[in-house]
């Protein structure tokens, strides 16, 4: 198990920051040695022995759904790096702006010896918070990239006012509030903000609560990235920003949200709903029946996955000692039961969607029906 | 072993055996001569003579691909070189392709060569005189038909045949899917590729027909014909999986045979060149013949699953040595006792 190699996906839009977030992974002292697999081979300039060209072939699965899709040419690069086994301990994959991240999360759980040699780490994705409300209208790609991700670096803070970060990181939380968000300049983050986050590890699927519930409000700030002190984002307001003093934010309209989405405010906290993208979560305070909820959840990937971007689940089985996680990528679902619930630790269920044009309420009445 | 299987102990050629250890993954082994040629994942190629052995740093990366003939071994890596090494050593390089990886190399068994690299294809012949055409997807398989210049390609949606002198567009034999290796019967009525979703397809040349041979529970990614090549016996699932084609339709409608039952997956496999033997290799390092005639197996090599699942296997041509290799860099020959 352990010994398989990690895989972190970087998405991203055009002129986000992906490379630079690449070099700076690249270049920081940390004594491991990555293979990295580019999709715009020699055009930039990556600082790294081991760089591979790949040109993003999307293979469809036979069962000629549009959303089981693979990267057939990342299956053939991986295998061929396991024959250089030993000379690098984790891969990095770099995605064009325009990629949609599934059918490279896809690979390693469809393609069972890419699921042998790696594992998925995290889907961290790069944006531009100058200019991702623009593409959050225009391109339906960028989009994706947000409600994918595990890990989201809010790049370029230093180009926008506090209230066009508000307004930009509201706008990413009404798409996924589940991702870890960190605030950047020329992507400077600790490495372990972006490396070895298992997001993808059942082992590790420990909480699914909203991020920025989970963390209080805190923005991720880097204030612990010694050594890049020149690109800290030097903010202290946690985000609950009662205060509009001061700042111009009157700049141009791509301020506003996008039409699609709504704003309303609960004390000043901004809140959005995007009409295409929703997170939908469900909890019930108790168990659920197997019998119940496996063919329930199976027909709701089935015939609904090509909308699931992703889902997750933590829940307590009937007269199962241990917690049943899964994880899910469109139709493709992994799932196992993992540690036994603990003393004292409230046996209750919960699940979380991301995705297009979610049925809320059916989504939520179909899994309340799965109680035991 | 299947349980009225004899016990591997008391068939053993494991005291015919020399081991040695290359420290890399070993990608394709064969017989050049008297001398025994490993390619590595490290980028070596290793000519071993006796005790003697001689490294050749011959790719900057890994050696992906390998093919070879009577007198030289050819190996494509991920530094885009295409490399021809002889058992002296020599190294004459056929191409580079920058920036990209060689993923797979073919011979024809009139001298010609063929690479791929990234959906480019070329095709060499004897004279040096070289045609390329780009392919729908990436090409990681490629074969000569045993007759004419002509070479198979397997791409996403199916292989093509190619005239490489001939004006007119490779010709497709698809069907859906991503398709990996390609292999013609050596009498040259069949087309075969393995797939993504573990299971071979098979054509017909004559009239397109389809073959399915499917029930593997991984890709079948070793294909090797028997002599008379009545037989493709196949790597992928816990057996040696042989599919029929001395009829006139081939496998279809008809069960494979299997040989080397063992609770281990297949991960290489090699037909013996004059008799109806296969070598088979698995992926717990252990390696056995097994005689088609009666399913007699011998043991070549014990199970050892830290030096890791046999990646290559090659017979000498006369067929009295079986040189094998591993994922984790094991290696070594089978010096075939005369016959009792
Ligand atoms: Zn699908």
């Amino acid at each position: 198990m352990s010994d398989k190699i990690p895989v972190t996906v970087l998405t991203g839009y055009l002129g986000a920051g992906k490379t630079t977030l690449l070099n700076r992974i690249l270049t920081e002292e940390h004594g491991r040695k990555f293979a990295v697999i580019v999709n715009e081979f020699g055009e930039i300039g990556i600082d790294n022995e081991l760089v591979v060209g790949a040109d993003e072939e999307i293979f469809e699965m036979n069962n000629g759904c549009i959303c089981c899709t693979v990267r057939g040419d990342l299956i053939r690069i991986v295998e061929g790096l396991m024959k250089r086994k030993g000379k690098f301990d984790a891969i990095i994959v770099e995605t064009t702006g325009l990629a949609d991240p599934a059918p490279v999360a896809q690979t390693f759980f469809v393609d069972a010896d890419v699921g042998a040699a790696a594992k998925l780490d995290a889907v961290v994705t790069v944006a531009d918070a100058r200019w991702l409300l623009d593409r959050l209208k225009d391109a339906p790609e960028a989009k994706n990239q947000i409600a994918f991700a595990d890990v989201i670096l809010l790049n370029k803070t230093d180009l926008v006012t506090k209230e066009q970060l508000e307004e930009v990181e509201a706008r990413i939380r009404g798409l996924n509030p589940y991702a870890k968000l960190h605030r950047t300049q020329k992507c400077a983050v600790p490495l372990d903000a972006v490396l070895g986050r298992e997001a993808f590890d059942l082992e590790r699927i420990l909480e699914i609560e909203p991020a920025f519930l989970e963390d209080g409000g805190h923005h991720h700030e880097h204030d612990e990235a010694h050594g890049h002190g020149h690109d800290h984002a030097h903010e202290h307001d946690h985000g609950h920003h009662h205060d509009q003093e001061g700042h111009d934010h009157a700049h141009d309209a791509k301020d506003a949200a996008s039409a699609s989405a709504k704003a309303h405010s609960h004390g000043g906290l901004k809140h959005y709903h995007d009409e295409e993208m929703q997170s939908v979560s469900a909890r019930i305070e108790g168990e659920v029946d197997p019998e119940k909820f496996m063919p329930w959840i199976n027909e709701l990937t089935q015939t609904r996955g090509v909308d699931i971007l992703r889902s997750k689940g933590i829940l307590a089985f009937k007269d199962e000692p241990k917690r049943f996680v899964f994880q899910g990528v469109h139709m493709i679902l992994d799932g196992d039961l993992q540690r036994p619930w603990q003393e004292g630790e409230k046996r209750e269920s919960k699940i979380v969607f991301i995705g297009r044009h979610l049925d809320e309420a059916a989504i939520r009445a179909g899994f309340l029906a799965c109680a035991a | 072993m299947s349980a009225d299987a004899p016990s591997p102990e008391s068939v053993s050629l494991t005291e015919h055996v020399t081991s040695f250890a290359l420290a890399a993954h070993v990608t394709g082994t064969c017989f050049l001569g008297e001398t025994a040629g490993f390619a590595l994942g490290d980028g070596r190629v290793v000519l071993r003579l006796g005790e003697e052995a001689r490294e050749i740093a011959a790719h900057a990366g890994a050696v992906q691909v390998f093919t070879h003939d009577a007198k030289a071994l050819y190996t494509g890596g991920d530094d885009g070189r295409l490399l021809r090494i002889e058992a002296s050593g020599d190294i004459e390089t056929i191409a580079h392709e920058k920036g990209k990886w060689i993923d797979a190399v073919a011979l024809s068994p009139t001298g010609a060569l063929a690479w791929s690299a990234g959906r480019s294809v070329k095709a060499r012949e004897k004279s040096g005189a070289m045609k390329e055409i780009t392919a729908p997807s990436s090409v990681r398989g490629l074969a000569f038909a045993p007759k004419g210049y002509r070479l198979g390609f397997a791409h996403n949606g199916g292989a093509s045949l190619w005239f490489p002198n001939a004006s007119s567009p490779p010709e497709l034999f698809d069907w859906k899917g991503s398709h990996l290796d390609v292999t013609f019967s050596p009498d040259g009525r069949f087309l075969v590729t393995s797939m993504q979703e573990n299971a071979l397809h098979g054509w017909k040349l004559a009239d397109k027909k389809h073959m399915r041979m499917t029930g593997y529970p991984a890709k079948s990614r070793s294909l090797s014909w028997t002599h008379d090549g009545k037989w493709l016996a196949t790597s992928g699932a816990e057996a040696c999986i042989l599919w029929p084609f001395a009829d006139k339709d081939g496998p279809m409608g008809k069960a494979p045979r299997e040989c080397g039952v063992r609770r281990a997956r297949v991960t290489a496999v090699a037909c013996h060149p004059k008799a109806p033997v296969t070598a088979i290799g698995y992926d717990d390092g252990c390696v056995l013949m097994c005689r088609l005639s009666d399913g007699a197996e011998l043991l070549v090599r014990r199970a050892s699953s830290f030096t890791g699942a046999i990646s290559a296997l090659g017979w000498n041509d006369a067929g009295a040595r079986l040189a094998f290799g591993t994922a984790e860099g094991a290696a070594g020959w089978l010096d075939l006792p005369p016959l009792r």
